[in-house]
């Protein structure tokens, strides 16, 4: 069942994608690989960097020993036989959002799917198909992947003009209808006075509040490209051509073939129009606005490498928006990510090297002697007397002691370099030559406490995010707006503490391209114990989503007059 | 034999032992009509606001009276003690003039007592 598609989704530029591609077109958007890769290969590969495929744990562990084959075997005529009952693309899925003006597939990507590959040709193992057949449905998928990424741009740019297309009708069919009758059959008409006039009215401003609305709705950016939203909007346009056009054929048989004196009772029918136009706004609004803002869904992100999580409430919304929601918030929430300081120090570490080696005497049992070999060392390896945890105590004890050190000193030596600067008030006379505006200002202050800054920085080992030039215009920052050392200590927090990722400048922002990975396909909604990974190059996210409970709130009356206390005294005396 | 859990009442005769200035008579008392009866250990009605002996003074002049920890004091020379507040039960005992009390106590005991009482 697990096998990883990796495909990339473009973020849109253009406006309206409102045609409802297939589900597979949607996720199958692989701009011609050119090779097919040969899929049967892949399965059979350790992934480094999926975490959350545990093929690869089998895969690695077929390596070692014989009895595996077997199971394996089960597993991949149950893996086919479950695909085939199933259309579409399914099993895990990855889906690479990127950031708009990116380029479709950077480097790394397209590099590892080459390093995959040739890895994969050194492999022997054996299974029911061989290493470079592919079972019959890879076949149609990847003949049907290569067939839709050429039609996806088509298809974007179709459904918009579609979606437009269909709106002008529909913004154009009420004043048709007006202007009709006065055209054909000017002389028969009844004149109409006050109440046609009140009603043209009406439909002018009902149809600017349509425009406006429809402008406010429809008419932006989006962040990426959500195949789920067009069931919605596809709805919504199939119920606008119905509308529409069961008003066309109303209005040709009742009206033009008839040639209807009444023209109040025209002018009424297109208003009636414009009316139920208007309500199927309101239900656009509801279906695709409002339904997603209610919270349903609790989303805990945990990042793999060093363990930060947070929790965010949802509502309704499909796996890739739910993505992209836990992207937008992960760069203003997340810490900024420290390789540096996920890993032991050194010292703790290298007592760990050295390990236990293990000869086998003789020929037996060569086959099973691997694992039972690796259980011996890790067995081995435990018992024996480890006082790393103690030195690694030690060391964390050492180096926050040294951070609160050098935090006091570079907190008073920015209090001391703030003394230094005042305020130029309009009545004081100064030389035009000391007057500085913030830029110098920062430059003046940054050389006395550059040093206690740098050795900081140094210690918590916070120095690539903070250049000179950040810190000077945070600094020019500061002093613009008339902070006090204190504020301003407060608000460098950033420097104290490392911040949310979003504030250092976009180079540490380490490339926005993130692959998503997840067990469903990405367009179903989101469901209780639904789970899915965030991948990037170096840590991943891990998104687990819970249903927020039915909350069972009951009411109890209490009485202000029932509120009544007595003294509970428990003295013993000594007699 | 068989157990019966009742209450008997039993004359108790104190003399104070002097120390230093004070005269002292060797136990504690807890309860009054002024206190929560609910936190009295000692009593079967958890409404009772009588005085009951919390804590006896080993070698004391109470204990060798024969006084027990959990007894309620019903009379002290005569005065009654059922319905007093705590303090007035502490005064009405520490009386500076009286060398000697004479209390009338309340215990709960079971079979042994009963026996004790029929053969005595």
């Amino acid at each position: 069942k697990i096998e990883s598609l990796k495909v990339t989704v473009d973020f849109l530029k253009v406006p309206l994608g409102l045609k409802k591609p297939p589900l597979k077109e949607a996720l199958a958007a692989v701009p011609g690989p050119g090779r097919p890769k040969p899929l049967g290969v892949e399965r059979h590969k350790p992934r480094r960097s999926d975490t959350m495929d545990n093929e690869s744990q089998y895969s690695g562990y077929s390596y070692k020993s014989g009895h595996s084959r077997s199971s394996r075997k089960h597993r991949d005529r149950r893996d086919r036989h479950r695909s085939k009952s199933r259309d579409g693309s399914r099993g895990d899925k990855s889906v690479t959002i990127q950031a708009p003006g990116e380029p479709l597939l950077d480097n790394e990507s397209t590099r590892g799917d080459e390093r995959d590959d040739n890895w994969g040709e050194t492999t022997t193992v054996v299974t029911g198909t061989s290493e470079h057949s592919i079972s019959h449905d890879d076949i149609t998928r990847i003949t049907k992947d290569m067939e839709d990424s050429a039609h996806l741009d088509c298809s974007r740019h179709l459904g918009v003009s579609l979606a437009g297309a269909l709106a002008l009708l529909a913004f154009l069919t009420p004043l048709a209808f007006m202007l009709l009758p006065q055209l054909l059959w000017r002389e028969e008409l009844e004149p109409c006075g006050t109440p046609c006039e009140g009603l043209f009215i009406s439909v002018a401003f009902k149809l600017l509040i349509l425009l406006l609305g429809s402008w406010a709705l429809f008419f932006r950016r989006p962040k990426a490209f959500f195949p789920r939203v067009f069931v919605f909007r596809a709805l919504l346009m199939v119920l606008v051509f119905l509308l529409v056009v069961s008003y066309w054929l109303f209005y040709g048989v009742r009206i033009l073939d008839s040639r209807d004196r009444n023209y109040q009772g025209v002018v009424q029918y297109a208003v009636s129009l414009v009316d139920a136009l208007l309500f199927v706004h309101y239900l656009a609004v509801v279906l695709l606005e409002l339904r997603q803002l209610q919270p349903q869904f609790t989303l805990k992100a945990v990042r793999s490498a060093d363990g930060a999580s947070r929790f965010y409430n949802v509502g309704h919304l499909s796996i890739q928006r739910a993505a992209v929601w836990i992207l937008e918030n992960y760069y203003h929430d997340f810490p900024v990510y420290n390789p540096a300081l996920l890993n032991l120090p050194k010292s703790v570490l290298s007592k760990k090297m050295s390990g236990f080696k293990v000869y086998s005497l003789g020929e037996e049992n060569t086959t099973n002697n691997s694992t039972g070999q690796s259980r011996a060392v890790i067995a081995a390896a435990a018992r024996r007397r480890d006082n790393s945890h103690n030195e690694y105590y030690y060391e964390e004890a050492e180096h926050e002691r040294r951070v609160r050190k050098r935090r006091a000193r570079l907190v008073v030596a920015v209090e001391e370099a703030f003394t230094h600067i005042k305020r130029l008030q309009e009545e004081d006379q100064k030389n035009p030559r000391e007057i500085m505006d913030p830029r110098e200002a920062a430059q003046a202050i940054f050389a006395s406490m550059a040093r206690a800054m740098q050795k900081y920085l140094r210690t918590t080992k916070q120095q690539p995010y903070h250049t000179m030039e950040s810190i000077l215009q945070h600094l020019e920052f500061c002093i613009t707006h008339d902070m006090t050392p204190k504020v301003r200590r407060e608000h460098g927090e950033r420097y104290l503490t490392a911040g949310p990722t979003i504030q250092y400048h976009k180079d540490r922002w380490l490339a926005k391209q993130w692959t998503l990975v997840s067990e469903e396909p990405v367009t179903n909604g989101l469901k209780d114990g639904v789970v899915f990974v965030l991948k990037r190059q170096d840590f991943s996210l891990v998104v687990s989503t819970k249903k927020i409970p039915f909350f069972k709130l009951s009411e109890e009356f209490v009485d202000p007059k029932s509120h009544k206390f007595v003294m509970r005294l428990q003295s013993e005396t000594s007699v | 034999s068989f157990f019966i859990f009742f209450s008997f009442q039993q004359r108790i005769e104190i003399h104070k032992l002097r120390q230093g200035d004070n005269l002292i008579l060797g136990f504690s008392i807890g309860g009054g009509i002024d206190q929560d009866p609910t936190q009295n250990p000692f009593s079967e009605d958890k409404t009772d606001k009588g005085i009951y002996v919390t804590r006896v003074t080993e070698g004391g002049p109470a204990e060798v009276a024969g006084l027990q920890i959990g007894d309620k004091i019903m009379q002290v020379n005569g005065w009654d003690m059922t319905m007093v507040t705590h303090d007035q039960a502490r005064k009405r005992l520490t009386k500076r003039n009286e060398e000697v009390v004479r209390l009338l106590v309340t215990r709960q005991s079971l079979q042994k007592a009963v026996q004790q009482s029929m053969m005595s």
